[in-house]
This record gives structure tokens, sequence and C-alpha cells, in this order.
């Protein structure tokens, strides 16, 4: 090619190169809006047609026994959660200690309590007294199992521990993730083993952490509903209690399904505000560049 | 009981197995108050093992390390060495002060709290008086305008200044490298060097693991070559580098 033949070509290409652009098509995009509303109509139409008393919805939604149900599922939630992070933590620790019979405890803790079904575990615990009828330091303080075992504790028991040995395996995964020089640097600054996990290892394994755990907080909002069947008073519990009176199932179930929606809505706007708060340090931030101060090699 | 001496580090027969690998055989080293001493030595000689034993990352198989006539890691009794608590050990661990090759700064903290944690957390320090006392030190490593950074958006040789300003934050007897300016890009090792330097022309104590030559004949006043897991030589700059050692004249003709 001569010379002006190449510029020719350039000149040609510079012209293609500043053509009006157009994105593709999205017809699938659309194709795809279209089902996806027609699925909605159908199953909308269906309900507004079906044999469900709009009213008795309406009338419960914002009943006291319906609200007393709410609390009590919230308040488990984080009764349970608390309970599954405080003994998972430990067994976390427990697990990457030296100290054998602990790492043992941890493994033991964590197969037990991951091998039986929540359900069965809420009546183990519920029905306690058939095997410890009391309960205390021997000489000291007894009570009667019976007493103290409520439905209450007997789900916060239940169902935290039981969480607690998915907790454990998530920490763990968390404190191994995070890189063994970051332990040696703390240790090189002269901190103890506690301050060096509660410092260093655990604030940098949250990154890790939150996420499956946030994830362990939204199904617990969904396990209390195990409870009703140790007939603690969470919001399942109310609304059967509601419908094997007056019949209206359907209506009930509406009603708590609506409220578990909201409690789920707002704790997942929650997660992402904690993850972001634990992910600084991790996110590149931009700042502005400044001359560089350059030093004389010494080599 | 063993006598005081003069050492700030003194180490007697260090030998560390990892497995069947011995990567430290019957090593000692001595370094004087104020004196600037460099490892050298081909990869997998056992100079980071030499010097991880001298802090106690390492739990050396055989032999003791005393820093500042204090036994590190061990309590001297009736002719036994009973093995000190963490807690005991990491309050001895305050006197060395340790920079890494890959800088391990507190990637949650910025650039200021990397500095203040060690003498807020360990020392006790207030917080007010950490901060004006690191601010302070990021000056001295020529870093004041970095110090909200988080470690993440600073260079390597930054990361390296902040780290041995953190080390400086403890105040510490001695100060140990394990090949600091090894992880850096070519460009940004002098910066890391130069803040080396003047530490030294301060007089602070120095072990220093390192490829850098130049930076070796400049600073060291001593320099021990290591070759799988022993002290080859140990003696003066011009000493080590015009050795006739073969072993030594290898491995400094290919560095050199």
């Amino acid at each position: 090619m001569t010379a002006e033949g190449l510029t020719a070509a350039v000149d040609t290409r510079s012209q293609v190169a500043a053509f009006e652009r157009k994105k593709r098509p999205v017809i699938v995009q659309w194709a795809t809006a279209v089902v996806a509303i027609a699925f909605l109509v159908f199953v909308v139409v269906g309900f507004i047609q079906g044999n469900i008393n709009w009213s008795t919805v309406g009338q419960y939604l914002f009943s006291p026994a319906v609200f007393e149900g709410l609390l009590n599922t919230v308040w488990m939630t984080f009764l349970a959660m608390g309970i599954a992070i405080v003994v998972g933590t430990g067994m976390a620790i427990m697990r990457i200690t030296p100290n054998a019979v602990l790492q043992r405890v941890s493994k033991f803790y964590i197969w037990f309590f991951r091998g039986i079904p929540q359900l069965l575990q809420l009546y183990l615990w519920y029905n306690l007294a058939l095997i410890f009828p009391t309960l205390g330091i021997p000489g000291v303080l007894s009570v009667n199992t019976i007493d103290i075992m409520t439905p209450l504790l007997a789900t916060a028991l239940g169902l935290g521990l039981c969480q607690a040995a998915y907790v454990a395996e998530v920490v763990r995964a968390g404190i191994i993730s995070v890189d063994q020089g970051q332990v040696e640097a703390a240790e090189s600054i002269g901190m103890k083993y506690s301050q060096v996990l509660a410092r260093v290892v655990l604030p940098q394994a949250m990154r890790v952490i939150i996420p499956p755990v946030g994830n362990y907080f939204i199904s617990m909002v969904k396990l209390t509903s195990l409870a009703s069947a140790i007939q603690f008073s969470e919001m399942l519990y109310n609304v059967q209690t509601i419908y094997f009176v007056n019949g209206q199932v359907m209506e009930l179930l509406i009603v708590a399904a609506f409220w578990y929606l909201i409690v789920i809505t707002v704790l997942t706007s929650v997660q992402g505000r904690i993850e972001t708060y634990f992910s600084k340090g991790t996110v590149r931030t931009v700042t502005k560049k400044k001359p560089k101060n350059r030093h004389k090699t010494g080599a | 009981m063993r006598e005081s001496n003069d050492y700030i580090v003194d180490a007697r027969n260090i030998t560390k197995d990892f497995g069947d690998f011995r990567a430290l055989d019957d090593v000692s080293l001595q370094v004087k108050q104020g004196e600037v001493v460099c490892i050298l030595g081909p990869s997998g000689s056992g100079k980071s093992t030499l010097l991880r034993c001298l802090n106690h990352l390492e739990r050396p198989n055989e032999g003791a390390v005393w820093i500042d006539n204090d036994l590190i890691g061990y309590k001297e009794e009736n002719g036994v060495l009973r093995e000190l608590s963490s807690a005991a050990l990491a309050k001895q661990r305050t006197k060395l002060a340790m920079v890494f090759q890959r800088f391990n700064l507190f990637g949650h903290r910025t650039a200021l709290e990397n500095v203040t944690e060690g003498p807020v957390q360990v020392l006790g320090v207030s917080q007010a008086e950490a901060k004006r006392k690191a601010l302070e030190l990021l000056k001295r490593v020529g870093l004041s305008d970095k110090a909200k950074n988080y470690p993440n958006a600073l260079s390597g040789g930054q990361q390296q200044r902040v780290a041995i300003a953190r080390a400086l934050s403890m105040e510490p007897t001695v100060m140990l490298f394990d090949e600091p300016t090894s992880a850096l890009d070519p460009e940004l090792v002098g910066e890391v060097l130069h803040v080396m330097k003047s530490l030294a022309q301060s007089g602070m104590t120095m072990v220093v693991v390192t490829h850098e030559i130049g930076f070796a004949r400049e600073v060291a006043d001593r320099i021990v070559f290591m070759d799988e897991g022993k002290v080859v030589l140990d003696d003066t700059v011009t000493e080590v580098l015009n050795s006739t050692n073969p072993r030594a004249r290898d491995f400094l003709d290919a560095v050199l």
C-alpha cells in the first residue's frame, strides 16, 4: 500500500470510529417482562377471585395477638442468634487453640448439634425434665426442670445451640481467611493472644463472617416458627390459635406471611449496612494523586 | 546463672528443625548496642528462620536467645528452662520490633491507627499521646499526608515505611528486618532503604536480612553470611565482600 493509500484508509477509519452508536436490541428483555407480568397478573387475579376474605386479613393484620406474635418472633430471633453467635464464636476459637481437648470438644459439639433436626432438638429441650427432673449445683441450688424449661427457654436453647454449630464453622472459616502475617505482626508488637484475636484477627474475619451470619439471621426469623410445635407464642403459633377458632386459615397465614416479609426486608437492609462497615480497608478508596516524593537510592 | 553481658542480641547455639529439614544448625549470633548487622545468603539458607527465632515467632529446638540480657521465651530455674506463658513472652517481644517482607500492616486500620495500636494496646499509652507520637513517626518516614489512608490505598514502599513507623512506635531495643525490600517494585526500594539508613545513623541496633548488597556495604557494621543453616562468615563488610570462601564467593558473584 502506498503512503497516500494508508492515509486514506486511516481517514476512513477515523470516520467509522466516530459513527453514532446503537445498543443491541432489548427484545429478549421485553419478552421476559411480558412473561413475568403475565405470571404476576395470574397470581394476583387468583388471590383476588379466590376464596379469601380480604377484610379478615385487614382485620387481623394489626390485631394485638398478631402483634404479640410478631414481637415474640423478632425477640426470639435475636435471642437465639445471640446464643448462636456467642457459643459459635467460642467453639470456633476452641477449634483453633493449641489445646487438643478443647479442639475435640468443639468438633463433637458441631457434630452433635448439626446432626439433629431443629424440631427434634426443640422437643428434647422442652422435655428435658424427663431426663433431668431437677437442675442446679448439687447441695447448693436445685430447681425443678419443668418449672424453668418454658417454651421460651426451650426455643432459645434449641434453636440457638443448633445454629451455634453452623456459626462456629463460619467463624472458623473467617479466622482462617485472615493472613498469618497479620498474627505475626500483632505478636511482634507484643500483643497477647486475646488481643491478637480481638483486635486483629476477628475484625478482619468479619468481612467473611458477616454475609453467612446475616443469612442465618434471616433463616432464624423463619425457624422460630418451629417453636409453634412447643406452644411458644410466636407469630405462626398465634395465627394458628386464631384460625383454629375462626377457621379463616388462608387469611391468617397471609397475615403471618406479610409480617415475616416485612421483618426480613428490614433485616436485609441492616445486613447490607453492616457489610459495608466491615469492608473498610478492603474497598479501594480514590485518593488524590500527589507528586511523588522520591528519595535517592542507596544501592 | 549466666552473667549479663554487653550484647543486645545474644543467640547461642540455635538449632531449628521443620520436620526432617534442619533449617538452622547450631547458629550463634551476637550484636552489640548500635550495631547494624546484615545477614546475607542464598534462599533457604536459614536467614529468616534465624531472625524469627530471635523474637520467638519460631521456637528453636535447641539453643537460647537473650535480648538485652532477657532470656527469650523461657525462665531459667535450677538448671532447667521453663517455658514462659504467652503473656510473658508477649511482654518480652516489645523490646524487639520486626519489619516483614510482606509489610503485614493491619488491613482494617489506617496508617495512623497501625502506628498507635501497639502503644495504646500494649504499652498503655493514652490515645492522644500515642497519636501525637505516631504523627511524628509518620513524618519521620515521610508519610505525614498518608495518616488517614488504609494500607490498600498505599504503595508497597509507603506500606513498608508505615510498618517501620509501627515498629518504632514500640521504642524497641532492637529492630529486625526480614527482607524488607524483597516484595517491592524496584523503583520503591530506595525510599525504604533511605528510611532504614537514617535509622542506622540514629544509632538503632538493627539485624537486617537482605539481598541489598549496596545497603549492606554502605550501612552495615558487620555481615553474616549463611548457607545451609550455618553461619559461614561473620566479619566486617570488607572482609566478607572480599572473602575467598568458595560458597560465599559463588553467592556474592551472582548478586554483585
